[in-house]
């Protein structure tokens, strides 16, 4: 601190405190939301502390699923989710890292070109060619497959640059050393560069996860069957109906369980968390 | 840059981009190629033969009145949420950055946003604010707003940005933070020395050496409110009432749902690849990346 301020530091910690209020009322309010029974909230006089059908609500929503348009329990589609957002965070992570290996540690015709082919994709997310890709997922008779879900989502090149940039900076003495000892590439990509890796490939799969488990557009398209879709995908369904049928305590225990699981990894892994976020966007 | 020892090897270094040199070349080109190709086409009523008919698809949609309206309201949107979320973040991030009691606790809570999902943040301020039973709707009906987004153009284009905008606070809070930190405490002491008062020295020292930041997170909001927002839009207003929340990224599935005009779709698809590899080139001149290619 430069200056003692007159009134310490309570202007801050007030300014602070109104934020997190912002921040969080939203998601305090959908929890409180999601222990009242449906009456009481479409009758508009709910209360601001939460009710008493929390057991009931979340068991409904985990295992029945909503009365109205969605009849699939949710556990299903949290379970889409899960495999979706692994596919995409473990794909991308186990390609992009052997591709990297490949374009720093070998000199091959065509290493450039196959770097730029990569690195374009950087530009264009897949929003901007969805019915193009969307075309050709069905011609490969992807729809409502788990590949179709995340395979599109995999071609990127972040992942790429940032395992290619650490290994730049990996000491040219570390291989000289294993290649004297005898390892060839794959025992020193094996015993030497993942180990090294392991602290980047998980900050990166906190970011992956956390995208691919919010990705939606994209499921939205490919996946017709109720059984396949995702939390996301199915969030939306439940308030499809009209305000009056529309089950407000479901769909916010359904919107609590959609954020759980990314929330408790950004939480939980705050410092990986911040680390991936800050290397992937530079 | 390269490395100065090397494999040698002929056949090992393309099995290893192989997999995803497939992906990217059939996921990303190849439908990338398509539209571009699309774009140039016509097909007619039955899909039986179609004709090459140049820039005819571009110049349908751009000189559609409803396509500039959209391309308008987009930016207008992205304006909006860009700069009520940056402000807000970054006065968080100068709060934060003092040495405070709780600061990482107060840390951890604004991140949080960060990791919901846009449909479920749709879905949070859908009810909120939904006119018949929402808490915030009461509050403003008390206020003698006569709250209605179902109805209101400009209530439901100022629910999105309202959503759009809390969602982004947590990320541009992040990289404020990181970027006040990266301030050294000898050039604030420096100014204080001089008489610089806090606000003086926010002004004259903190804001422009944190200008890069605020540049990169300028275009990294627009690109957000482009692309992310559809989640958004989708679960509060699905581009109602009567069109008046529809964003590029909206019309491009709208239009597509609807079928008929691939070339049209198509055309749209690529004026959108334009604009944001425009973006991206914009981010990569102006804003110094600390990256070595």
């Amino acid at each position: 601190m430069v200056e003692r301020q007159k009134f310490g530091n309570l202007f801050p910690h007030i300014v602070l405190c109104i934020g997190v209020l912002i921040v969080a009322f939203p998601i305090y309010l959908a929890f409180v939301a999601s222990t009242q029974d449906t009456a009481t909230i479409a009758n508009g006089q709910m209360s601001l502390l939460p009710g008493s059908h929390f057991l009931e609500t979340y068991y409904k929503t985990l295992f029945v699923g909503s009365s109205g348009t969605t009849r699939e329990p949710v556990s299903m589609m949290l379970f889409n989710s899960l495999v979706m957002a692994m596919l995409i965070a473990v794909g991308k992570i186990a390609i992009s890292i052997i591709s990297a290996y490949a374009i720093v540690y070998f000199r091959f015709p065509f290493r450039m070109a196959i770097f730029w082919l990569i690195f374009i994709t950087l530009m264009l997310p897949v929003e901007v060619r969805i019915y193009p890709t969307y075309k050709i997922v069905a011609q490969l008779h992807l729809l409502d497959t788990y590949a179709g879900l995340s395979l599109p989502l995999i071609a990127s090149a972040t992942a790429t640059l940032l395992f290619r940039q650490f290994f730049m900076t990996v000491p040219d003495e570390l291989l000289e050393a294993s290649r004297i000892d005898g390892a060839g590439p794959f025992r020193f990509f094996w015993d030497t560069l993942l180990p090294l890796s392991r602290t980047n490939m998980a900050a990166l799969f906190v970011i992956l996860f956390i995208l691919g488990w919010n990705q939606y557009l994209w499921p939205l398209l490919i996946t017709t069957r109720d059984d396949m879709q995702t939390i996301q995908t199915g969030i939306r369904k439940m308030i499809a109906a009209s305000d009056a049928l529309t089950e407000w305590p479901v769909v916010m225990a359904t919107a609590i369980l959609a954020m759980l699981p990314p929330v408790f990894i950004v939480v939980a892994m705050q410092k990986l968390f911040v680390r991936g976020l800050v290397e992937t966007e530079k | 840059m390269q490395k100065q020892t090397v494999f040698q090897s002929r056949l090992l270094p393309y099995v290893l981009v192989a997999p995803q040199l497939a992906i990217v070349l059939i996921f990303f080109y190849w439908p990338a190629v398509q539209a571009v190709i699309q774009s140039f086409l016509l097909q007619d009523a039955f899909g039986l033969s179609t004709s090459f008919v140049w820039f005819d698809n571009y110049k349908d949609v751009l000189g559609a009145p409803e396509y500039f309206a959209t391309i308008v309201r987009t930016f207008v949107f992205s304006f909006f949420i860009a700069i009520s979320s940056l402000s807000l973040a970054l006065l968080l991030a100068v709060m934060a950055d003092k040495p405070l009691r709780g600061s990482a606790l107060y840390r951890t809570f604004l991140i949080w946003p960060y990791a919901v999902a846009p449909p479920v943040v749709g879905v949070l301020w859908v009810f909120m604010l939904n006119p018949s039973l929402g808490i915030l709707a009461h509050g403003l009906r008390a206020m003698g707003i006569d709250w209605n987004p179902l109805l209101d153009g400009n209530q439901a284009a100022s629910l999105i940005i309202l959503a759009a905008a809390w969602k982004q606070i947590s990320y541009n809070f992040l990289f404020f933070l990181a970027g006040l930190q990266a301030i050294p405490s000898s050039v604030i002491e420096a100014a204080a020395i001089d008489g610089a008062r806090p606000a003086r020295r926010f002004w004259t020292i903190i804001f422009p050496l944190l200008s890069p930041t605020i540049f990169f997170l300028i275009v990294v909001n627009i690109v957000y409110a482009f692309f992310d927002t559809f989640g958004i839009i989708d679960t509060i207003t699905r581009g109602g009432p009567a069109g008046s929340t529809v964003t590029l990224v909206y019309k491009v599935y709208e239009d597509g749902l609807l079928g008929g005009n691939l070339g049209g779709s198509a055309a749209q698809s690529v004026i959108l690849m334009g604009i944001v590899i425009a973006l991206t080139a914009i981010q990569f001149r102006f804003v110094e990346r600390k990256v070595n290619y």
